[in-house]
């Protein structure tokens, strides 16, 4: 066994143990995975008593609707990303820890993403149900949102590393983080939206394979660098 | 040439020499807007499609280049800031953006001044450019919004970096996003500006206008970056010199 | 100009109203961080 493999592990565990810690975290604080989840549900709710019940008119909207709401409520929890441990000082230790930063950083937003973009589309085809949405094109729209919430958990790791110990971050992250969403919106809710309406589905989840794979191997770099910044 | 970048890199050459620099980009840049905005109004002949409309190309293009070029010189600037730490980079990142974010405004009032008389509303979501160009204006305005919300310059410089360069990267791929979203959209059939088979006498103004406008984004840029220096310098002593002498003040 | 005269004419004021807005800002920054450096140094000035 050369030095390089005893290395390897070392790189995995570290990343391992932050991905197991945030997720017992989030089962002992439901709160956490279950808040933006019931805003997801709830701004879903609010659109068909703000346009009226017509089931024609729900059925075209649904798709960009449940895609807006699934990208307001992963803003809501990426607020929160490095927030505690930011203040109870564990943040300190992954930067002077002997793993890579921008591993963690990675296992940060993988932990992100199984709390609260797994959960989202999970529940997406309960509220496709109540908008009339098909079958097939329910599982496009959870196909879309796979992909569409792994880059948002990614790209808003960046936002949430920028903005963390700032006070009025919300908003702040909101403001940098939307715009740089744009493309994944686009391409999540028109492919969805040209499935419902009998065209194909390639281009737009090629398009979102691609970006999350372009968010791998720009933004856990990113969030590291922006990490050691903010923290000094 | 390495030696003349790293003088100029020093705050106290940039802010005398950019004092000179100034009307020299300045003359040129108001020659041509004046010789474009003659030639553009009076001598070119109006579009045969367009009528007279189309004479808005010439501060709309403009614009709308330079809104997306002052985009990638300031992820430019704010990388060689990051990267080499080079504070006069960072200062030039935080003197662009304001002007980016005035030229994108500008891009988007004459464009939606264009699209009354030629589509009969003021703001069409089926324009790729236009819908853009918003996209533009919100980047520059989270850019703005992170600096101005670190008290710290230092700190300040190096994380509206990240965002810059993150943005920079997802520039084109919002462009390419909306490019295909509204090709879907069946939207009012659009007049194509211009094209390859432009006649010279609404190029050339146009041109002019172009590189007008270049010139003088560089002399509002320099006068940024010098107010900018001074106070990122304030407490330097060449500083002190320079007001006890009193002749910074131009 | 015709009937776009309105569009047309309306376009490259707000241009030139732009630009002098760009330019009349970059100078006020600049005339004041220069006041307010001068006004500390020559406190500091005197106080030496």
């Amino acid at each position: 066994m050369t030095s390089q493999d005893q290395a390897l592990p070392d790189l995995l565990s570290g990343p391992k143990a932050l991905i197991v810690r945030d997720a017992l975290l989030a089962l002992k604080r439901p709160g956490d995975v279950l808040n933006p989840l019931f805003f997801f549900a709830m701004v879903a709710a609010l659109f068909p008593l703000a346009v009226g019940p017509s089931e024609e008119q729900l059925q075209l909207i649904g798709p960009g609707v449940l895609w807006v709401a699934a990208l307001l409520a992963m803003l809501l929890s990426l607020n929160s990303l490095f927030l505690a441990d930011y203040e109870d000082g564990s943040l300190e230790q992954m930067l002077v820890s002997p793993v890579p930063l921008p591993a963690l950083a990675l296992a940060k937003s993988a932990a992100h993403w199984l709390s609260s973009g797994l959960p989202l589309v999970l529940v997406t085809p309960v509220i496709a149900m109540t908008y009339q949405i098909s079958l097939s094109v329910t599982g496009i729209l959870m196909l879309t949102l796979l992909l569409g919430t792994i880059s948002l958990s990614l790209l808003g790791s960046v936002g949430a590393a920028l903005t963390v110990g700032l006070h009025r971050g919300t908003a702040l992250l909101s403001l940098l983080i939307l715009p740089l969403a744009m493309p994944v919106l686009i391409f999540g809710a028109r492919t969805v939206s040209l499935v419902a309406a009998g065209d194909g589905v390639a281009g737009g989840l090629y398009f979102l394979g691609a970006y999350v794979f372009l968010m791998l191997s720009v933004a856990p770099f990113a969030t590291a660098t922006a990490l050691r910044i903010s923290n000094e | 040439m390495w030696k003349f970048v790293h003088k100029l890199a020093s705050p106290p050459h940039f802010y005398h020499i950019a004092a000179n620099l100034i009307s020299w980009f300045a003359m040129p840049g108001l020659l041509l807007i004046g010789y474009g905005t003659y030639a553009g109004l009076f001598v070119a002949p109006p579009d045969y499609q367009q009528g007279d409309a189309f004479r808005i190309i010439y501060v709309h293009v403009p614009a709308a280049y330079l809104s997306m070029m002052a985009y990638m010189a300031m992820a430019i600037s704010a990388g060689i800031g990051l990267i080499w730490r080079i504070k006069l980079a960072h200062a030039v990142a935080a003197a662009v953006a304001p002007l980016g974010a005035w030229f994108t405004f500008l891009a988007l009032a004459t464009g939606s001044i264009w699209g009354r008389p030629m589509w009969g509303t003021w703001w069409e979501w089926g324009d790729p450019r236009l819908t853009s160009e918003l996209v533009l204006l919100f980047l520059y305005f989270g850019y703005m919004a992170l600096r101005n919300a670190i008290d710290s310059t230092s700190k300040a410089d190096r994380a509206s970096a990240v965002l810059a360069l993150v943005g920079a990267v997802n520039v084109p791929i919002i462009h390419f996003s909306v490019e295909w979203w509204s090709s879907l959209h069946q939207g009012p059939t659009l007049v194509r500006q211009g094209g390859p088979a432009m006649d010279t006498a609404m190029l050339y103004p146009l041109l002019a206008m172009i590189l007008g406008f270049t010139f003088i984004f560089g002399a509002l840029l320099l006068r940024r970056v010098r107010a900018e220096v001074l106070y990122r310098e304030r407490r330097k002593r060449w500083v002190r010199d320079l007001i006890l002498s009193g002749k910074g003040k131009r | 100009m015709g009937p776009y005269g309105f569009y047309v004419w309306s376009c490259f004021a707000l241009t030139a109203i732009v630009l002098v807005i760009c330019e009349w800002r970059a100078r006020i920054r600049h005339r004041h961080v220069y006041r307010d450096i001068e006004v500390r140094v020559k406190a500091l000035g005197d106080t030496e």
